[in-house]
């Protein structure tokens, strides 16, 4: 039945999705800084690197990430995990509706309760309030992933551990958490990569002094004509595809 | 405190704190008046309500649905047939869901980048046209509302198409072949069987679009370039440069509301499986 009618639009299709960042990637290495060809060349790749505004953005995305995401994946484990046990509407029913607000309205909220608390607090806006803010919409990503495992763990492994003596903190430590342990680095991994590519929310809670990768992309991209940019985003495409490739072969273990 | 309620205090304490708590501040906010310095003050109104009925506001609104509309019939459009196609790819299934989804987990700041970099002035269509003469001046291609529809549609077509694999793959192929059996040509199976006993899938698809479409902040904002104002770019505009917080706040709740209504609605009919 015309299958190949339907396999011609699901390669155009296919490609309608792959071949923009394809573009992208390839004209990074482009000689001229205009969108002509004129012959291989590493030479963005070298500006990126040497430039001091990219650098401080990339260490500051990179801290970012690291704390968020390990935060997180403390927290939407316990969190799945208590679910599990037991449901929890209220908590589950805030963690899907974190899901669905648009990031902006997350982001004017969150920025609207740190102005209202810095009356009372002498802090300001920087790496503290994006880590806040990332740990927040975070911990939803991770407690899918980890509900997914749990949903094919057999209860009654941990009964058997507490019939045979250990505590209900010995049998989550000692056979659930092994159990759970590829998920939960699929999971790490995955807001690794949700926490590092945000920009609408950490734009409006960044201060001066933590400015992110994205936010320094931002700036450039508008600013007009800069193949220093497709250089970097071709750096992101090819780390956060091999992170999600190893993300995904992690939650089918 | 048993071990699960230990388990569960820093999730609920973090969510309270810095999700609810917000959100909260946003609702009272809604209900007060800007001060002198863009500060938030008493009396209570529902000013930023009505004002959100303002002809001007009530258009940035109807074009939010509408490019929210027209992005989600689009992704149909090009999903449909590609999940259809991925569904019947037999052992390469896989290989063609990582295809949809490894740009999906791209940086959505790269993705939309991109697009910026093949439509503007000096991009990469205008270069290549201007190159073999087919126009002298470069086309106006980048901020207008053609421009957002596309990078919406290119954003967010991998919503669509998992939802409706996920639906046709577990189509009973006999389904087909017995339309086939009784006469009907490939185009009659796929209007008359095939779509409608999708249509939870189609649906499913369709709002898990809708949603992040009608709140896009980063695409109208970069490939619109502010002349194709969106809700969420009126929701930036008032929290930073307008420096009207109160109606800033009114429009996110209204945006809010929106999103979460159309997602309560979707939990709550038997669509709901669709997305587990």
């Amino acid at each position: 039945m015309k299958s190949r009618a339907l396999g011609i639009y699901a390669a155009a299709a296919l490609a309608f999705l792959h071949v923009p960042l394809i573009i992208l990637i390839v004209f990074s290495f482009n000689a001229s800084r205009f969108t002509t060809w004129e012959g291989f060349s590493l030479r963005w790749y070298r500006a990126a690197m040497s430039d001091p505004q990219l650098s401080e953005g990339l260490m500051n995305s990179l801290i970012i990430a690291l704390v968020a995401s390990a935060l997180a994946t403390v927290i939407g484990t316990l969190t799945a995990y208590g679910i599990w046990k037991r449901r929890a509407n209220t908590l589950s029913g805030s963690l899907y509706l974190s899901l669905v607000t648009p990031e902006i309205v997350t982001g004017v909220a969150l920025l609207a309760l740190f102005q209202w608390a810095f009356r009372f607090f002498h802090l300001h806006l920087g790496l503290g309030t994006v880590i806040i803010a990332h740990v927040a919409f975070s911990i939803a990503y991770v407690t899918i992933v980890i509900s997914a495992r749990l949903s094919s763990y057999d209860r009654s492994l941990e009964e058997a551990a507490m019939d045979l003596g250990a505590s209900e903190g010995r049998a989550f430590s000692r056979v659930t958490l092994p159990f759970l342990m590829p998920a939960i680095a699929a999971a790490g991994l995955l807001a690794l990569v949700v926490s590092f590519d945000d920009y609408v929310i950490t734009s409006l809670v960044a201060g001066v002094d933590s400015e992110t990768l994205p936010m320094v992309i931002y700036a450039m991209a508008r600013r007009g004509v800069s193949p220093v940019v497709n250089a970097v985003s071709a750096l992101i495409v090819v780390a956060f595809g091999a992170i999600v490739v190893v993300s995904q072969r992690l939650q089918q273990r | 405190m048993n071990l699960r309620a230990r388990f569960l205090l820093p999730g609920r304490v973090w969510m309270a704190l810095f999700f609810a708590a917000p959100l909260a501040i946003v609702c009272g906010y809604s209900f007060l008046t800007r001060g002198d310095y863009g500060g938030v003050e008493q009396p209570w109104t529902v000013e930023n309500f009505t004002r959100l009925a303002d002809p001007i506001y009530l258009g940035i609104l109807w074009r939010s649905l509408w490019m929210a509309l027209l992005a989600t019939a689009l992704c149909a459009l090009l999903g449909f047939p590609l999940a259809l196609f991925i569904a019947r790819a037999g052992q390469r299934k896989n290989l063609w869901l990582q295809l949809v989804l490894l740009p999906f987990w791209t940086s959505f700041l790269v993705r939309t980048y991109a697009w910026l970099f093949i439509l503007r002035d000096t991009g990469l269509v205008n270069t290549v046209l201007m190159r073999l003469h087919v126009i002298s001046s470069p086309l106006p291609l980048l901020y207008n509302g053609g421009a957002v529809l596309l990078g919406l549609v290119y954003n967010f077509l991998p919503f669509f198409v998992l939802p409706m694999y996920a639906t046709l793959e577990r189509l009973d192929p006999a389904l087909m072949e017995a339309s086939a059996d009784l006469g009907a040509r490939p185009m009659t199976t796929l209007c008359r069987v095939i779509v409608p006993v999708s249509a939870p899938g189609i649906v499913a698809g369709s709002v898990l679009v809708f949603i992040p479409c009608l709140g896009a902040y980063l695409t109208p904002d970069l490939l619109g370039g502010g002349k194709t104002v969106m809700l969420g770019n009126l929701v930036q505009n008032q929290f930073t440069t307008a420096r009207d917080w109160p109606f800033g706040s009114a429009a996110s709740l209204a945006l809010m509301l929106a999103s979460a209504l159309l997602l309560a609605a979707l939990m709550r009919s038997r669509f709901a499986k669709e997305l587990m």
